[in-house]
């Protein structure tokens, strides 16, 4: 099944491959993600979710592919795409305030600076104010909590206006009350500011309730190609479009939100259940595929029996 | 779980005031060895020059400190600092300023850390004192020489450790500033610089003992004054009197220096001591 390929939206990625050394982590992802989209990326663990942020961020380069962030082949990091990592996002000799007016003093010239620094300062405020910590602007960053630290990480990447905001899980460290308070609050950020966010997590259930998109990347799967011979790496097995609903996380007890957690927990992390790749659950009207005519083909069966009748 | 212990074993809890008279117990042990000894060798011998009564001490000091040298009109023992401090200052604070570019940009810059990396190690290598005579023999007997070989001796150790120190800063820290649009040059100046800042203090702190080291060798080799060319000069007739405070004083100061700097620290990098 190949789809025609939505070419306008923000994102766009075909055939990206990743692979250090022998090892192939990503293997032929194609992905198109509108503006205005909140996609949620799960996967086991290990499957190179992160690898796959990295490419969009440019602070590592594809092996073969191409990547389009509003039309232009990305490059290295730059305002563009902004990032929120678990850890390390704030830069610790900095007070709370001088943090997040960084990216206007980086690309503010210096006799601007100096003229302008009430506005730039009142800016920074502002964003300060968003994510209920202007009170706090004066301490540094071993002062705060966990989770002012990543709102505090989100306000200094979001005051340069990035295209898309890429955020590699950033709650990953955060106990289950502060992290749920955090989820409240991105989709709250993210309605009011228009933002474009990627978001990359392990926590299903996050994922599930925050997302507009939901994108599912595993090795768990199957296709025409020799085992013998290659190497696999990781392939969007199933992308959901989700209702946009309202905040509240009460939508997490429900049973419609548990059955969606277990189809994709089947389809995504269980070793044994391997769809075949032309057989992926890509719902979202912005999933394409760009598959090889061996990959197409059906499972390399001599090579499965042969190995099922060794171990039997 | 019975009484706490207060001295014995891995779970012994010494209280503040045992602490304090556990720190002195050691010098109490030394000062005290040392005025027996003094004073049974004094006995046998009245002019016995090897342990000097405490007495005897004070009134050399005086001496040196507080009347003026009838050759040179000067004090001789604050001549002697003055000299001293200045070449362990301007070596060591250049080899600080120097270190820590070469190191920052070693370990920021791939292409820097391929040239500079191995003939860095290399020359880190090179007994400092072993180059001595070629300092010597270059830069001449004055000044120059010794304050260089200050320089040389700490500058490989500075750099080293800087350089590992930039290297372990957080890849995503780098990331991030570009993300916020800072040049390459904004990172190391306003990214790097600060936060190494007080990993420079620490290292020139841990290099005070070789700076040392290097100025009181060079010191006794050829100078006409600081605080090593004075002991040596002394030596010649066994003036325990005079060596044993000089080394007192030496140690003192590099004591101070080394709390000055530790304060520093503390003082102008709270975020670095609280995120150790």
């Amino acid at each position: 099944m190949t789809n025609k390929i939505p070419h306008n939206n923000l994102l766009l990625m075909t055939d990206v491959y990743k692979a250090y050394g022998e090892k192939v982590v990503l293997d032929n992802i194609d992905l198109s993600v509108a503006a205005g989209e909140l996609c949620t990326v799960v996967g086991p663990s290990g499957c190179g979710k992160s690898t796959l942020l990295r490419l969009i961020l440019g602070q590592e380069r594809a092996t073969r592919g191409e990547i389009y962030v509003d039309g232009n082949p990305v490059g290295y990091p730059d305002p563009q795409r902004g990032i929120v990592y678990q850890k390390y996002s704030l830069f610790p000799h900095l007070s709370v305030l001088e943090n997040v007016m960084l990216g206007k003093n980086f690309t503010t010239g210096l006799p601007d600076r100096i003229l302008h620094r009430k506005r730039i300062q009142e800016e920074a405020v502002y964003y300060l104010e968003k994510v209920d910590l202007a009170e706090h602007y004066q301490k540094y960053p071993h002062e705060l909590s966990g989770g002012m630290q990543q709102r505090v990480a989100i306000a200094q990447a979001l005051i340069m206006k990035p295209r898309i905001i890429l955020m590699d899980e950033p709650f990953g460290a955060l106990d289950p009350g502060t992290r749920e308070r955090m989820q409240v609050f991105v989709l709250q950020l993210w309605e009011e500011f228009d933002m474009t966010v990627f978001f990359v997590t392990h926590d299903l259930e996050e994922a599930v309730y925050l997302g507009t998109r939901i994108l599912v990347l595993s090795q768990y799967y199957s296709d025409g190609r020799d085992e013998e011979t290659c190497s696999r790496g990781a392939k969007i097995v199933a992308d959901y479009p989700l209702a946009r609903r309202a905040e509240s996380t009460m939508v997490k007890a429900t049973s419609e939100f548990g059955d969606l957690i277990q189809t994709i927990r089947r389809e995504g992390f269980d070793p044994d259940y391997r769809q075949h790749v032309t057989d992926f659950d890509l719902k979202h009207p912005d999933a394409f595929q760009t598959l090889t005519e061996e990959e197409m083909r059906p499972n390399h069966v001599a090579a499965n029996t042969d190995r099922h009748s060794k171990t039997e | 779980m019975g009484k706490i212990p207060r001295f014995w074993g891995v779970h012994a809890e010494p209280t503040k005031l045992l602490r304090l008279i556990l720190a002195l117990l050691p010098f109490a042990v030394i000062v005290t060895a040392y005025l027996i000894a003094s004073h049974v060798r004094l006995e046998a011998n009245p002019s016995d020059k090897l342990t000097p009564s405490v007495s005897k001490m004070v009134e050399a000091v005086g001496e040196m400190a507080l009347t003026k040298d009838k050759r040179t009109g000067r004090y001789l023992m604050l001549a002697d600092t003055l000299s001293s401090l200045r070449r362990i200052v301007i070596g060591l604070g250049a080899a600080a300023i120097v270190g820590l570019f070469l190191g920052m940009t070693m370990g920021l810059f791939p292409g820097m850390n391929s040239t500079l990396h191995p003939v860095v190690r290399f020359l880190s290598i090179i007994p400092p004192l072993a180059i001595l005579p070629i300092l010597f023999i270059v830069f001449g007997v004055g000044e120059v020489g010794k304050i260089v070989l200050i320089f040389i001796g700490s500058l490989f150790v500075i750099t080293r450790d800087i350089h590992e120190e930039t290297r372990q800063l957080p890849r995503e820290q780098i990331v991030k500033a570009l993300t916020l649009g800072a040049s390459q040059f904004q990172v190391l100046w306003q990214v790097v610089l600060p936060q190494i800042m007080p990993r420079l203090l620490i290292t020139v702190r841990l290099c005070l003992g070789g700076a040392w080291l290097f100025l009181i060798a060079s010191e006794a080799i050829a100078s006409t004054d600081g605080l090593g060319y004075r002991i040596f000069l002394v030596r010649r007739y066994l003036a325990m009197d005079i060596i044993i405070p000089y080394v007192l004083w030496i140690t003192l100061i590099g004591l101070l220096m080394d709390t000055a700097l530790r304060l520093v620290v503390n003082w102008k990098y709270r975020w670095y001591v609280a995120s150790q």
